[in-house]
């Protein structure tokens, strides 16, 4: 749809990106391997291999010898065949730039997906003013807009640069909001991340255009340990955009990221994320493992806004949060969870109210559908000192078959009592009396499905930026396929 | 878990069942004590729960480990004039009379006179054979939903409240169970075991009083079971003014049938430590079930209340409303699940819990679920936590009342919702009033 509108200017991106991102799916591209497998060794030979500095691998070194302590959580609703650690490639990554692969190689299924989801790389040319630093596997090949960036002092690099070109900024903020010791999967990205991004805004400076990483499972039996950082400086703003696609895979595929934020006294963060790794086939089999922790730390009067539309990976385990620390800081989660088949996802966030008078509001939609599992699992606490915190929080479910499960589990704990806190959950199945409606105006119940499931989630989308609302309304309706009737 | 405490209090249980059961001669070829076998056979080997049970996240039990406890069945009996079990009861209404004193049977306080028919209105204890006979199905087994606390109580329970309703019988009056609890020479453990069958198209309403006798340091740990076949209506009030120094943990367990209508109230006053746990299986269809509850707690009380909604079949109801009211250090504690199986298309459950916070230093966890399995269903949940509308005690101040009492007139009306569907009309006037006097006697 995109090609008419297809402007010289953008070649320059087409020409850099697509020939990672494209099709090629299955690429016969030289890597640098490990054996399969985790130990110091591996972790030393990774952090040399990435040319770090000493203090970087001594740190990933005693994130190591501490998950080796820790146990696999059960805690989370979603049932899955348990991880090999040993026998994961910890690190691979390409020699050179892959070569463009002819389309006739590639699984009809899955072009005809991205057929429907309209190519999102067009789209992003379509949509123009967004950088894009494609990663490849785990290692970033290739950063755009990097100079109209650099010209307003905005850092955005991948974290293997910023670990040696900016040692001062990560030395000071990595770890600094989920630590190494926070949890089983934090631990292990924290010793293992091959690499990730990392944005640094200067104090006052507005970034003037979505930043956004396209993330790829590329390499057979490679976990992905992504590791991104975005430090907001004073009065900064940044919105960020995620997104990410994987091929049909067989096997299960770990991914376990780490995204820290920080958004110092006055500063905007805005994270926006759309999921859809391989979820696996119509019987439930392969898919990816997402087991991701992100978390945000706002400092006074700033504000963290997380937004995500989750419709990939087998198994989901997700809770984007804020710690609100800061006097007057706003913590917002925006989500939308659709899971079809055999999908399991246990999402939610944690709204920690440290500061004054913080503020946060919570809208979680989820969507069943086939055999899946769909749970939302959220704390909101008020400490002692978050004089009139204020919360918000919205949980619909809706059920598209009679096999599916949703599942709401909010914790709230106040110890203020000047806090208000308000949380309410409704779970239903698509209102029949729409559904004729629309088939009364010749809508095929299908399409009737999608746009009410799309007007269940609005509240969400429009919280995205432009460009992924198209996308992720499209992603919507591909997820759902063959889920009603 | 490691805890110094827990082999050795579970090793006193063990050697005080012992001690009991060296006392009972002929009793112990009994129905009965085989069940009390039974159970203790299964506490040897299960544990306390700890903060690390989801379900026990907030509480912890640790207070109640430390403490040791002499089963009330070993302690010296004593027996309270009718005066003094007089003034615990509520009145102003007609009712039957069932009086326990550290959880045994006071037939001399009790009042059962005019129960007709097959009815059966008594004590565990003094259940002859042929009634044992009617209701052996529903007490023997030792479910999945038993903790260590339940299943103690089953190994000590030697007497509770028995009501027993065949078809079509209507009870003509209330019933109020008393158990008076405490004594002045040794901390007691009381273990009531209530069982409530009602036949179908019987009809009751059952009030249980939780009382102190001194106001002293004990443990009440009861278990309750109710069936109700098809067409029952049971209202079931479980007041609790215990003690402020004791320990209370009760499980009820309600089981439904076919287009039965349950109303169970829980009402929290007294207690330092209270959990309640309320376990509802809709086993049939066309059920309706209305869970009440209300919690004032202050001092250092701590005040847990769990439910759990089993809609297994089709075509139910349930509708839960609990709200909590915390002043002081106290801590308030709500948990409610509801479960829709995959069978129970056009359930519509719903459940709201609002607390509100009047010290500084008073906390509240909320912790509302909803496991869903069925697609035809309308459930909803919502929480809230705040502190009085400000605007309103404003008003009321300006119409010249003390700020005291206008605090309780908001905060009585702020409980009203729970009150007001109280069908006894003296009872509720009485409970209304309490709750009046409860926070009237705090310094806000």
């Amino acid at each position: 749809m995109a090609e008419e509108y297809k402007s010289d200017d953008m070649k320059v991106v087409e020409d850099l990106t697509s020939s990672e991102y494209k099709w090629g799916f299955v690429t016969d591209i030289e890597e640098i391997k490990f054996p399969k497998g985790l130990n110091e060794d591996i972790i030393k030979k990774l952090s040399e291999v990435k040319n770090e500095p000493g203090w970087m691998t001594e740190w990933r070194l005693k994130a190591y010898r501490h998950w080796l302590k820790m146990e696999e959580p059960k805690w989370p609703k979603v049932k899955y065949d348990e991880v090999d650690f040993q026998d994961i490639i910890y690190y691979s990554a390409p020699k050179k730039k892959p070569q463009y692969e002819s389309l006739d190689e590639v699984d009809p299924q899955l072009l005809e997906t991205f057929e429907k989801l309209g190519i999102p790389l067009e789209e992003q040319k379509l949509l123009a003013g967004v950088a894009v630093d494609a990663v490849f596997d785990s290692v970033s090949v290739a950063t755009t807009f990097k100079e109209t960036l650099a010209e307003k002092g905005i850092i955005f690099c991948s974290m293997s640069e910023a670990i040696q070109n900016h040692p001062d900024l990560v030395k000071k903020y990595l770890g600094s909001v989920v630590p190494y010791t926070d949890n089983f999967y934090a631990a292990l990205n924290s010793a293992v991340f091959s690499d990730g991004s990392f944005v640094y805004i200067p104090k006052g400076v507005r970034c003037p255009m979505e930043l956004s990483t396209y993330f790829r499972i590329n390499a057979m039996n490679t976990g992905q340990f992504e590791r991104t950082l975005i430090v907001a400086d004073e009065g900064s703003y940044v919105s960020y955009l995620e997104g990410c696609t994987a091929p049909m895979r067989d096997e299960n595929q770990l991914h376990a990221a780490v995204v820290e934020l920080i958004a110092l006294d006055n500063a905007e963060i805005k994270y926006s994320t759309v999921q859809n790794w391989y979820p696996g086939d119509k019987e439930g089999k392969g898919g990816i493992y997402n087991f991701v922790t992100k978390r945000g730390l706002c400092k006074t009067n700033a504000k963290i806004s997380w937004t995500q539309v989750e419709t990939g990976s087998a198994v989901t385990w997700k809770y984007p949060s804020c710690i609100l620390q800061g006097d007057n800081s706003i913590g917002e989660f925006y989500s939308v969870a659709v899971t079809n088949n055999f999908q399991q996802a246990d999402t939610g966030t944690k709204m920690i109210h440290i500061g004054k008078n913080t503020r946060s509001t919570i809208v979680s939609k989820g969507i069943s559908a086939g055999r899946s599992d769909n749970s939302y699992r959220g704390l909101v606490k008020i400490s002692k000192n978050a004089e009139n915190a204020r919360n918000f929080s919205q949980c619909d479910s809706m059920l598209l078959s009679d096999t599916c499960g949703a599942h709401t589990f909010p914790y709230i704990e106040v110890e203020n009592k000047s806090a208000v806190v308000e949380h309410e959950a409704t779970t239903s199945k698509v209102n029949e009396e729409q559904i004729f409606y629309l088939n009364q105006r010749g809508i095929s119940t299908e399409d009737a499905v999608n746009m009410i499931v799309n007007g269940f989630c609005k509240e969400v989308f429009k919280e995205l930026p432009m460009e992924f609302a198209v996308e992720a309304q499209k992603l919507l309706a591909i997820s759902l396929e063959g889920s009603v009737g | 878990m490691a805890n110094s405490n827990k082999p050795n209090i579970k090793d006193k249980y063990i050697k005080d069942f012992e001690l009991f059961e060296s006392k009972l001669n002929g009793q112990s070829k009994s129905y009965l004590h085989s069940l009390r076998k039974t159970a203790i056979e299964k506490f040897k080997s299960a544990e306390f729960p700890t903060l690390k049970d989801e379900e026990w996240r907030y509480t912890n039990v640790k207070p109640i480990l430390q403490s040791e406890f002499i089963p009330a069945a070993n302690a010296g009996e004593i027996t309270p004039s009718a005066g003094e079990a007089e003034k615990h009861l509520y009145t102003g209404f007609d009712y039957y009379k069932l009086v326990f004193v550290n959880g045994i049977f006071q037939p001399a306080l009790s009042d059962i006179d005019g129960i007709t028919g097959n009815a059966i209105v008594s004590n565990l204890g003094s259940l002859k054979e042929p009634e044992l006979q009617k209701l052996k199905t529903h007490m023997e087994s030792i479910g999945d939903s038993d903790n260590a606390f339940n299943i103690l109580n089953k190994a000590f329970s030697v007497d509770g409240a028995v009501i027993f309703l065949p078809d079509n019988f209507i009870l003509d009056k209330p019933v109020q169970i008393l158990y008076l609890t405490g004594n002045e020479k040794s901390e007691i453990l009381s273990s009531p075991r209530n069982l409530i069958v009602a036949g179908k198209n019987s009809q009751a309403k059952i009030i249980i009083n939780y009382q102190p006798l001194f106001d002293v340091k004990y443990f009440t740990n009861v278990v309750t079971d109710v069936f109700t076949d098809e067409n029952a209506i049971i209202d079931f009030y479980k007041i609790q003014n215990e003690s402020e120094k004791a320990f209370h943990i009760d499980k009820i367990d309600i089981t439904q049938k076919g287009k039965s209508v349950v109303s169970n109230f829980s009402l929290s006053f007294g207690g330092a430590l209270v959990r309640n746990d309320i376990n509802v299986l809709l086993d049939d269809e066309y059920i309706e079930n209305h869970l009440y509850g209300l919690y004032l707690a202050t001092g250092t009380q701590h005040v847990d209340n769990h439910t759990f909604i089993d809609h297994a079949k089709p075509n139910c109801e349930s509708n839960e409303l609990y709200k909590g009211i915390l002043d002081e250090k106290a801590r308030g504690i709500f948990s409610g699940k509801i479960l829709v199986r995959k069978d129970a298309q056009k359930t519509n459950a719903f459940q709201s819990n609002k607390s509100v916070l009047l010290s500084d230093s008073a906390t509240v966890d909320a912790k509302p679920q909803l496991e869903i399995y069925a697609d035809d269903v309308k459930c909803s949940h919502g929480a809230t936590v705040g502190q009085l509308d400000m605007t309103a005690y404003f008003y009321i101040l300006s119409r010249g009342i003390p700020a005291d009492l206008a605090k309780s007139m908001l905060i009585r009306a702020f409980a009203n919702d729970v009150i007001e569907p109280i069908k006894i009309a003296a009872l509720k006037e009485q409970l209304n009033h309490q709750i009046l006097q409860h926070l009237h006697s705090k310094d806000f």
